[in-house]
């Protein structure tokens, strides 16, 4: 929404601040204003000038040499423009002055243009005449202006005058953002009204006067609303003997500085109203309306209609058209039909300001593939009370442009009327909940200016119609607010009842392995949460994995977005390939995130959103680095238990032989391992690269930070080595499962000091050799005491057929 | 024999005095004072004097024992330091030589930005809480007062699951979530991931972070909501920034704001990152509208609250200034190491 300064002021008159300041004082009662324009900028010491001789230029063929009048004195100046005559009045920038751009219309330079006296091919030029685009709009904005040339003022306009102010651009364009419950503020007379409010200034709105010859409108045009759901109100009025021209002066600066190219004197009171009021209309050709008739219906399923842009568009029955007797003639509240549009031969036209339901024009318009100016406004949902003053407004101007003469009467299908509505108002809870202490009457003086109606015993609020946004007390409270000044209201804290604060367990758990991920240097990285389905096909994922299960997006930004991941891995192996393809070395990553796992197909509960530690890697450090990492989040976490690696873990995407599954007390807690070599060729990743994944909901309910003192050891250790000789297929992991489990009491640690292959071993056998510590807490161990466990041990470690070394 | 004692003495203290290294000084006192040294000799000869000589000559023997003893003590002492202070010489380093580091890793910047959120409020006594990202619509939008077909919600541009199941666009759902539990008061903090349908550019991500707040007592108002935010954006920002609060629209708080804090750069004289204000927008927020109490099962006639939301994203990108959002999904270590 834009609005110039000068039209706000036509109904604020006692409005006199600087466009700073406007900025400021609305945006603080709630009308943003985004920004502004002084249009006049960089235009400096421009005057009318009157073209009193023309020359040829002696050594230049397209230039000429003008002396012109600036009323004190005359002056040359030598242009190249083709289009200026003897008498013509121009703009005329004086030696010193300043334009705001350049002839052809390119972008406007930030500070504009200087302009100085010269020589043009060795003739003297004081000044410029100037183009509308030096002036730095454009004929668009102004529609008389020629094609590259010199813009020429009226004959009537006083030599030597400011050409700026005969320009209208001695003007603040400002653009605001209107808030969506604001329905009111999309148009002048609402953002004046506010402007008034804000400053503390009269409001004087158009007198709208009863206009109409004695003829009746009836007898032009009857109009029947078939779905009265969808278009609570219709007005319709007539226009005939209509004189298309130009329309004036004032009425095209407004338009053009509203960013509304001018056109002719209909389209423009139209537009003009539809800026002042809010209240779209439209404007038919009457006599090519069948049957003296309008019929506001849903289309049929199917039904194709011809916009006035020339556009054939496919309708639905849930889109409301305007028909005559025969045929639909437009699409309600966004754009009329080529078959009735008003051209230059009209004589008589029909005059349309209606209320159509909001959301089935923002949900039409859609659909149809086509949003207006209207439409835009309709959507909001309009007051319909606004249309009959539109409507009347804009048959006040007809008559006062002399653009035609206006047929009494109005034909107005208005089922239900909307009837203004009544809030409670309480000065005490407004100031419970502000936090104030603003004094009752300060309150209804706030309410007087906005025009919100208190009752006698002042308990209840009447509010206008046009404020669809005051429906309870609180948005009463707003209002308060709004004008007292959120500047004002104290700033304080809390009080009442104390509260603890803090974060969650599992907030705390995450930190750890945070913490522990980056002391191992690995860095936080964050990635998308949904991908596309191709990344299982890249991972190597099986057809029957229940990792295909996804959570779909049924309007996604395309493929590659349209799943939510069920595993974090392609987040990690693509951040990896990325730094990989940067050429950066040795480079750690690991994420937090969650996956989303549906509960069943089709997805009708919420997925099951599973937080996952994800480690990734590639550079210095291999497989056993990374299960370093792990377990010392897992012992950081208290989890003091024995961690078990299943190497039979079954994931596709990994190395075969260098994988496992992560298991504690028999729950699988996440995998390990290093990537599998197609799965790293897939994602361009020319080193081995490992990761590990812990699926944090199971690691929760093991993490424990309470800490029990249990004393240093009083009683001296004693360590036994032992040497083994094993099939190289035999894991360690099993001679510590041995060494747990039959050590007994007594076993206070074990450690693989020694693990070899080679010469003097068997081919197919590895030598491995373990210190194992005994200690009682109680007592100084017996020699027979380490035997018998040892022995236990021993006798295990034969039986699956691991032998001592001798 | 005195005389041997003395020129004993005489000996033994002018050797010790000139002893150069610790060694040779062991040496000298195992030589004069030991088992086999010769005092000890010169004591086992006093058996051949006479019994009124023997005293007198034992208390001399012991005079030289004691005096040779100090004299070895004293020389003892200044040997030590001076080989202590040539071990010290000798084992001068290099101080300018590179350190040896352990390669540590980098928290993620909208990480270092949300803890310090959390921990502002959880100083004030909120409590972090969670909910999920993949939400039902009534959550999302219904219990916050965007019934169905409201505009707000095509101008999310929500991501769809189904009719009823959208990925949030806002972390306001949990705000409808901790008050549907009815324990009150509340004073909350919820951060988490979003999901509005933006294509990915400099400025936009369709996948991003928030952070709600939650605050719903008896007596809360617009002026704690004022006092609470000047507060957060001060421990943030730093001691100086100032806060403004603009009359704005959201359908589930009435009175509504936007909330802007003067630029952390240029401090308000307006610079190019306030693109010349002197103000940077950094949150929405408002009473909670009472008809989002009364959905939730609490009684807007005896309790009142405030709600805020904030743009992690937008935070993190102004305070270190970062010119591109992508970086922050892109993972290059290049980037993360500087945080």
């Amino acid at each position: 929404m834009n609005t110039p300064l000068s039209w706000i002021k036509a109904y604020v008159p006692g409005l006199d601040v600087t466009a700073q300041e406007y900025t400021d004082a609305m945006t603080l009662t709630g009308t943003k204003v985004e920004g502004f324009v002084q249009m006049d900028k960089n235009l400096d010491k421009i005057v009318v000038g009157e073209i009193l001789s023309i020359e040829r230029h002696p050594d230049a063929n397209k230039l000429i040499v003008c002396q012109v009048s600036i009323g004190s004195e005359t002056i040359q100046i030598v242009t190249g423009a083709p289009n200026v005559k003897v008498g013509d009045k121009v703009p005329v920038v004086l030696d010193g002055g300043k334009v705001a751009g350049g002839h052809s219309g390119e972008p406007l330079p930030e500070d504009g243009i200087k302009i100085k006296k010269g020589k043009l091919r060795g003739i003297e030029s004081c000044g410029m005449m100037c183009s509308i685009e030096e002036l730095g709009s454009s004929r668009d904005m102004y529609p008389d202006a020629p094609e590259d040339g010199i813009y020429i003022l009226p004959a009537d306009v006083e030599v030597g005058s400011d050409a700026i102010e005969l320009l209208g651009l001695h003007d603040t364009v400002f653009e605001y953002e209107i808030t969506s419950n604001r329905v009111d503020c999309y148009s002048v007379l609402g953002i004046a009204r506010e402007a008034a409010v804000t400053f503390g200034k009269e409001y004087v709105p158009p007198v709208v006067k009863e206009t109409g010859n004695n003829e009746d409108v009836n007898d032009y045009i009857s109009v029947e609303v078939k779905d009265t759901d969808l278009c609570s109100r219709y007005c319709a009025r007539v226009v005939k003997n209509i004189k298309i021209a130009p329309s004036p002066e004032w009425m095209q600066r407004r338009l053009a500085a509203c960013g509304i190219r001018p056109i002719n004197n209909i389209v423009d009171i139209t537009n003009y109203v539809m800026e002042e009021y809010g209240q779209p209309m439209h404007a038919f050709d009457l006599d090519l309306i069948e049957g003296k008739k309008i019929v506001v219906r849903r289309a049929e399923d199917g039904e194709k209609f011809v916009t006035l842009d020339g556009q054939e568009r496919t309708m639905d029955s849930d889109v409301l058209m305007i028909c005559d007797a025969n045929k639909a003639v437009g699409i309600a509240g966004i754009m009329g039909g080529e078959n009735s549009k008003i051209t230059d031969d009209v004589t008589t036209m029909l005059f349309e300001a209606a209320c159509f339901d909001g959301t089935n024009i923002r949900l039409s318009s859609k659909r149809v593939g086509l949003r207006t100016d209207a439409s835009g406004k309709f959507e909001k949902g309009l007051d319909p009370n606004n249309a009959e003053a539109a409507i009347n407004r804009a048959c006040q101007l007809i008559e006062e442009l002399g653009a035609g003469e206006v047929v009494g009467g109005m034909v107005d299908v208005y089922g239900k009327k909307k009837e203004a509505i009544t809030v409670p108002f309480d000065a005490s809870k407004v100031n419970k909940l502000l936090g104030t202490d603003i004094p009752e009457e300060d309150m209804l003086k706030i309410f007087e200016r906005l025009e919100l109606v208190i009752d006698a015993d002042k308990k209840n609020i009447t509010v206008p119609t046009w404020r669809q946004d005051i429906e309870r007390p609180a948005d009463i409270a707003e209002e308060v607010a709004r004008f007292f000044g959120y500047d004002k209201i104290p700033a304080t804290l809390p009080t009442g009842e104390a509260t603890t604060g803090g974060v969650s367990f599992e907030y705390n758990v995450q930190h750890t392995a945070m913490d522990i991920a980056e002391f191992y240097g690995f860095c936080e990285a964050m990635t998308y949460s949904f991908e596309s389905p191709k990344v299982f096909d890249k991972l190597l994922i099986k057809e029957d994995s229940p990792l295909r299960s996804t959570v779909v997006i049924t309007n996604p930004l395309g493929e590659d977005f349209s799943i939510m991941r069920t595993t974090t891995l392609n987040g990690m192996l693509t951040s990896l390939a990325m730094n990989y393809n940067h050429r950066n070395k040795n480079v750690r990553l690991y994420e937090v995130g969650r996956v989303y796992i549906p509960k069943a197909q089709p997805v009708t509960e919420l997925p099951d959103e599973r937080v996952q530690l994800t480690l990734g890697m590639y550079g210095d450090g291999d497989f056993f680095d990374m299960k370093g990492v792990v377990e010392d989040f897992l012992e950081k976490i208290g989890v003091t238990g024995r961690i078990v690696y299943d190497a039979k873990s079954g994931k596709e995407y990994l190395h075969p032989g260098r994988q496992a599954n992560i298991i504690y007390k028999n729950t699988v807690i996440g995998y390990i391992g290093e990537v599998h070599p197609t799965v790293l060729n897939n994602y361009d990743i020319g080193e081995k690269a490992y990761v590990a994944v812990l699926d944090m909901p199971n690691i929760y309910p093991i993490a424990n930070y309470d800490r029990l003192y249990k004393g240093v050891a009083k009683y001296p250790a004693v360590t036994r080595d032992i040497s083994m000789v094993m099939p190289k297929e035999i894991m360690v992991g099993q001679i510590e499962d041995i060494i747990e489990n039959k050590g007994g009491k007594i076993m206070e640690s074990y450690k693989l000091f020694d693990i070899y292959e080679g010469e003097q071993i068997q081919t197919g056998y590895k030598s491995v050799a373990y210190s194992i510590t005994f200690r009682a807490p109680d007592r100084t161990l017996e020699e027979k005491d380490v035997t018998e466990a040892m022995n236990r041990i021993l006798k295990a470690l034969a039986g699956i057929g691991i032998e001592l070394r001798q | 024999m005195e005389n041997r004692l003395k020129a004993l003495r005489e000996e033994a203290l002018s050797k010790i005095e000139t002893t150069s290294t610790l060694d040779v000084l062991n040496e000298l006192r195992v030589a004069y004072l030991g088992k086999k040294g010769e005092l000890t000799a010169l004591l086992k000869g006093m058996k051949d004097l006479s019994a009124e000589e023997r005293p007198k000559f034992g208390q001399m023997v012991n005079e030289v024992r004691e005096a040779l003893e100090v004299k070895l003590d004293e020389v003892k002492d200044k040997l030590s330091k001076a080989a202590l202070e040539l071990q010290l010489k000798t084992e001068v380093i290099d101080v300018t030589l590179p350190a040896k580091k352990k390669n540590l890793g980098h928290r993620h910047p909208n990480n270092i930005v949300l803890e310090e959120v959390e921990n502002i409020f959880v100083g004030m006594g909120y409590e972090v809480v969670d909910g999920p990202e993949v939400e039902y619509d009534y959550y999302n939008f219904e219990a916050l007062n965007i019934p169905a077909n409201h505009p707000a919600k095509d101008e999310q541009d929500t991501f769809y699951i189904n009719n009823e199941i959208v990925l949030r666009t806002q972390t306001s759902p949990v705000q409808a979530r901790v008050m549907e539990k009815g324990k009150l008061p509340i004073r909350m903090i919820a951060p988490g991931r979003v999901y509005r349908s933006d294509e990915v550019d400099a400025t936009h991500s369709p996948c991003f972070h928030q952070i709600e707040g939650l605050v719903i007592d008896k007596n809360v108002t617009f002026a704690d909501l004022k006092g609470t935010l000047a507060e957060f954006a001060k421990k943030l920002f730093g001691e100086q920034t100032k806060v403004k609060f603009r009359p704005h629209h959201f359908p589930f708080t009435e009175p509504s704001a936007e909330v802007d804090v003067t630029c952390f750069k240029c401090g308000g004289k307006g610079c190019r990152m306030c693109k010349g204000s002197g103000w940077i927008e950094i949150l929405g927020c408002g009473m909670v509208h009472p008809h989002v109490l009364e959905m939730s099962g609490i009684d807007p006639e005896e309790y009142q609250g405030f709600a805020f939301g904030v743009g992690l994203e937008r935070i993190t990108l102004l305070k270190y200034e970062i010119d591109d959002m992508r970086l922050l999904y892109e993972n290059d270590v290049r980037f993360l190491k500087q945080f």
